[in-house]
């Protein structure tokens, strides 16, 4: 064989290799492909049928007047509803209110995560029963968390209404409504990110740490140029989901102040337009933007942070 | 029990790449034949196409004289060990062994009795009814082993199987493969990337690369007569040196400085029509304390004097290395050896020459010593192509050759 | 684990100090709702954290209440009917991801994640409308389909991470001994898998008993209204009683089981709760 011609060949067979971990399967790939197909089909109905279905739905939905109150008023009326909820002053507090509300408490959630995560990595005692009651917050119903915080702060009942000032009642003013909101919310989803966290955590080699050590790095300079850096794909994914989520707030807000006094989320309002004002055609319209607003985040977070989607690499074993 | 017959099978990925390429071997009924070459020479995908874990794109494959390319793995009633064991984690030793007699739907004591005398011929017995996450790797690979002979295949399909043991536990299981394999003479196409096993184990080895076949013969004749460099240096260890030579006068002119070389050798060149640039390849148990070597024996072949680099005394032999001057060897196929031992990096890795010589030489490191090279076993190999011009053609027909060899030499 | 040196007792208390503020930060809003649970009406606006009278008045009436005891009902009904079903789908489609090759798997991958990031508030319009129009409005099914839906992008994560971490060979192992596809994947991969699926079933049970949009938007009646519901519509049992000491009972009541499974399944809800996410 001459030089020339075995070079190719040998890499070919190098390529080829390199992906025996999931080699074709015989029965013929075809037997393969029909099962994944029946096996799929069942996820992929459901899926599809509620929610694409539905979405496409509501966009036509948004394109018309349509108020239950007056059923025989139902015509298309294209942009209206849009421009009718975009140039509100409604929609653009609620938006707000709730970016303010995502932006804040996932800040407060990544810094307390990161540390009880920490905590949890590296406890010497009761390492089981920590993780155990971190997950109590994550288990719990929201709506049941809700209004322990509620009852905490009304006053006279509450006991952390009790030690503020007489007279003042933190769900009737935006502002402390508003950080009351954060308290839940963080309480809440921070046991989740921590435990997002710590699995990141566990990733970084522990000699990696020792190496760091005896390089002469301190706790900090370990954590700021070491763990943080190995654990940006954990991080990014943490904060991808619970960006989403934190953006899609409603149980919290309506038990708590039902968006009274300015601390509805947008999720909030469109609900009030769809079950209280029974006004389909403007809350579709909001269901819409939220869908858009919410489709940005993700694709900010994937393509400027590059954020793994999870899922994102299957192939990988 | 059942011949396994390769014909011109050929495995083509979608995306074009070739992983195995028109490879042609007809392994005799009770043979134990070895796939050997580095990784990514598709000696595994020759091993999952005959497995029927993966499609054959073009050729044939037959078992027993059957074609067996559109048949599912189950219905070709050979079993496989895998290098992970591939232990079902949930069953004990005894599930495990008789789970491909459950599937065939065999009768329960007939299955007990099946699996109670494999046991005993693995010295399972006792662990039968330990889950694998309790053994040890040399049980489990034994169990692996079980599950495979419990059902009476025609053929045994091993892939790697040793490579998970630590070295001295992988000595005695070698030993135990090939007892194993001696009393059952089951038909058994054994995958490895160790030259050492591929050696030790075999009837016969092909040796693979890039998807394409180098050589099939009896370990002892590949040692001999390796078709190419790739060959030569793949087995044996230490490797063969390669040294450039360039031939002039019926001599070989080599750092080593002039080789004579034998009439018979001269003649065989001549008749390939040898370039005069060539690589010469010497084992080292070729070379010799030339203080050791008696005059008779001396004067067949030639003596040079080097300066000891390391010394490696073994007990039984040592490994002397001597560093030479002058450009090292270049070829495809050295390149690709280096490569596939890692040692391409290595400084200081090429450049050196390894002798082994007997216990009893006096050689010590950085001292001059006189070396006596065996001439009649030099090896010549074209650079360009990679052939051995010293094997004369028509190649001498090996032992086995009765058994149908046909080592493609393709380029 | 740790770094370096061995601990000294001091170490240790600083940890004790440091797990016993995590274990205050986790606790306190639950024994809070609990001990409002335990107080009787007299008492229930003292602001104390520990009650001075206990009583199970609360429980009493909650229980007598009818709309809550329904709402119980449902909320259990429709929770395990969606995580079987959700989890029966999230498997057969899990084991196609990780292990099958198939045109179109990066489609479903993509799907699935699209409708975790979805906002469940943009369904709700539509299949208020839709559910009327076909008659799901206000039955158990309404809430059963989206719930599943939701549910599913968390059961396939989960689950096809569990199925990868199952060794490739033992397939083909499987294979070599004679089973079929099918039977491969019920004698081997299906018990190996059984805690993966155990897993998921808890997570996605936590799901649907969580859930509060749908089945406030969905229900209306206690055909089929949920318990988070039911609590979120208190008004005491009778119209001029002070609803606060019912509701913490009965939200006292919706903890339990989250408590139980806490308690009980702690590893596996870590480890599916953190699987999906990092093995991605």
């Amino acid at each position: 064989m001459s030089a020339q011609a075995t070079a190719p060949a040998a890499e070919t067979g190098r390529a080829a290799q390199g992906r025996r971990g999931r080699p074709p399967v015989s029965e013929g790939a075809r037997a393969e492909r029909r099962l994944a197909f029946l096996l799929c089909t069942p996820a992929v109905l459901v899926m599809v049928a509620v929610t694409a279905y539905p979405i496409v739905y509501a966009i036509w939905l948004s394109l018309q007047r349509y108020d239950l109150r007056f059923p025989g008023d139902r015509t298309f009326i294209g942009l209206t509803n849009y421009v009718t909820v975009l140039s509100s002053g409604y929609w653009w507090n609620a938006f707000a209110v709730t970016v303010i509300i995502t932006v804040i408490s996932v800040a407060i959630e990544f810094v307390i995560g990161l540390v009880l995560a920490l905590v949890m990595h590296r406890t010497i005692v009761g390492r089981g029963l920590t993780r155990t009651v971190v997950l109590i917050p994550y288990g719990i119903v929201t709506v049941v968390a809700a209004f322990s915080w509620q009852f905490a702060w009304t006053p006279d009942t509450g006991y952390l209404a009790n030690l503020l000032p007489e007279g003042s009642a933190p769900l009737t003013d935006q502002v402390s409504a508003i950080s009351v909101i954060i308290l839940a919310e963080v309480w809440k989803t921070t046991p989740f990110m921590a435990l997002l966290l710590l699995a990141g955590l566990a990733l970084v080699p522990d000699d990696l740490l020792k190496a760091a050590q005896v390089d002469g790095a301190g706790p900090w300079q370990r954590l700021t140029r070491i763990i943080l850096p190995m654990m940006k794909p954990a991080i990014l994914v943490a904060l991808l989901f619970r960006t989403l989520d934190a953006f899609r707030i409603f149980d919290n807000i309506y038990i708590l102040t039902d968006g009274s006094n300015g601390t509805g989320s947008v999720s909030i309002l469109g609900y009030n337009n769809l079950f209280r004002a029974f006004n389909l055609g403007i809350g579709s319209a909001i269901s819409v933007l939220i869908f858009i607003a919410v489709a940005l985040i993700a694709f900010l977070f994937i393509k400027l942070f590059g954020a793994a989607a999870p899922g994102s690499e299957p192939e990988r074993r | 029990m059942a011949d396994i017959v390769l014909d011109h099978v050929t495995k083509r990925y979608p995306d074009g790449t070739v992983a195995a390429n028109d490879i042609n071997v007809e392994i005799a009924d009770g043979e134990f034949i070895i796939l050997v070459g580095p990784s990514g020479c598709g000696k595994s995908t020759v091993l999952n196409m005959i497995a029927g874990l993966e499609d054959i794109s073009d050729g044939e494959l037959r078992i027993g004289g059957n074609r067996m390319n559109e048949r599912a793995p189950k219905d070709r009633d050979i079993a496989m060990v895998f290098q992970s064991y591939a232990l079902y984690p949930h069953m004990t030793v005894r599930e495990n062994m008789a789970f491909p007699l459950k599937i065939a739907k065999m009768d329960k004591a007939e299955i007990n009795r099946k699996v109670e005398e494999t046991a005993m011929i693995l010295d399972l017995s006792q662990h039968l009814d330990r889950k694998p996450a309790n053994m040890s790797g040399g049980q489990r690979q034994r169990v692996a082993m079980g599950r495979a002979i419990v059902r009476n295949p025609k053929a045994f399909l091993m892939d790697e199987p040793l490579s998970n043991l630590d070295a001295k536990l992988r000595v005695q299981m070698r030993t135990m493969v090939a007892k194993l394999q001696q009393r059952l003479s089951t038909t058994t196409v054994y995958v490895t990337h160790d030259q050492t096993e591929a050696m030790t184990l075999g009837d016969r080895i092909v040796v693979m690369r890039g998807g394409v076949v180098q050589q099939i013969g009896s370990p002892q004749h590949l040692y001999d007569h390796p078709a190419n460099l790739f060959v030569a240096g793949f087995i044996g260890s230490p490797a063969m040196n390669f040294l450039p030579a360039r031939l002039e006068n019926g001599a070989l002119r080599t750092a080593l400085g002039d080789l004579a070389l034998s009439d018979e050798l001269r003649r065989t060149l001549e008749d390939a029509d040898a370039p005069r640039e060539a690589i010469a390849g010497i084992r080292p148990e070729d070379f010799e304390d030339a203080a050791l070597v008696e005059d008779h024996v001396r004067a067949r072949g030639s003596v040079f004097t080097a300066e000891v680099d390391v010394l490696e005394s073994m007990g039984s032999d040592k490994f002397v290395y001597f560093k030479i001057e002058g450009e090292q060897a270049m070829s495809e196929d050295l390149a690709d050896l280096a490569a596939d031992a890692g040692t391409a990096d290595v400084p200081e890795s090429a450049g050196h020459l390894v002798t082994r010589f007997a216990a009893t030489s006096v050689a010590t490191e950085g001292k001059r010593c006189e070396v006596w090279v065996d001439t009649d076993k030099i090896q010549v190999f074209d650079p360009s192509t990679g052939a051995n011009l010293t094997i004369p053609r028509p190649a001498p027909a090996p032992s086995s050759a009765s058994r149908g060899i046909s080592a493609t030499e393709s380029g | 684990m740790a770094i370096g040196q061995a601990r000294s007792t001091g170490d240790k208390s600083k940890w004790a100090v440091a797990n016993t503020v995590v274990l205050l930060y986790a606790l306190i809003p639950v024994l809070w709702i609990l001990s409002l649970s335990f107080k009787p009406a007299s008492s229930i606006t003292d602001g104390n954290f520990i009650p001075r009278e206990w009583t199970l008045e609360n429980y009493a009436q909650v229980f007598q209440v009818d709309l809550f005891t329904s709402a119980l009902r449902n909320s259990i009904g429709i929770a395990i009917i969606a995580t079987v079903l959700a989890v029966i789908i999230g498997t057969m489609a899990a084991y196609a991801v990780a292990r099958l090759r198939f045109p179109g798997k990066k489609l479903l991958i993509g799907v699935s994640l699209l409708i975790a990031m979805f906002p469940p508030i943009s369904l709700v319009s539509p299949l208020f409308d839709i559910w009327r129009g076909i008659g799901l409005f206000d039955t158990w099914p309404g809430l059963i389909i989206p719930y599943i839906t939701f549910a599913l992008p968390l059961a396939i994560y989960t689950l096809s991470a569990f199925f990868r971490e199952i060794p490739w060979e033992l397939e083909k192992a499987a294979k070599m001994d004679g089973a079929t596809p099918l039977q491969a994947f019920r004698s081997v991969i299906v018990p190996l898998a059984a805690p993966g699926v155990f897993t998921t079933a808890i997570l996605v049970f936590i799901f649907c008993w969580n859930d509060f949009l749908f089945a406030i938007s969905l229900t209306s009646t206690s055909a089929s209204q949920t318990a988070t519901v039911a609590i979120a519509n208190f008004t005491g049992a009778s119209e001029f009683a002070e609803p606060t000491g019912s509701i913490a009972a009965a939200a006292v009541l919706l903890t339990i089981p989250i408590i139980v499974f806490v308690l009980f399944f702690q590893r596996r809800i870590v480890a599916g709760l953190t699987s999906g996410a990092v093995k991605g």
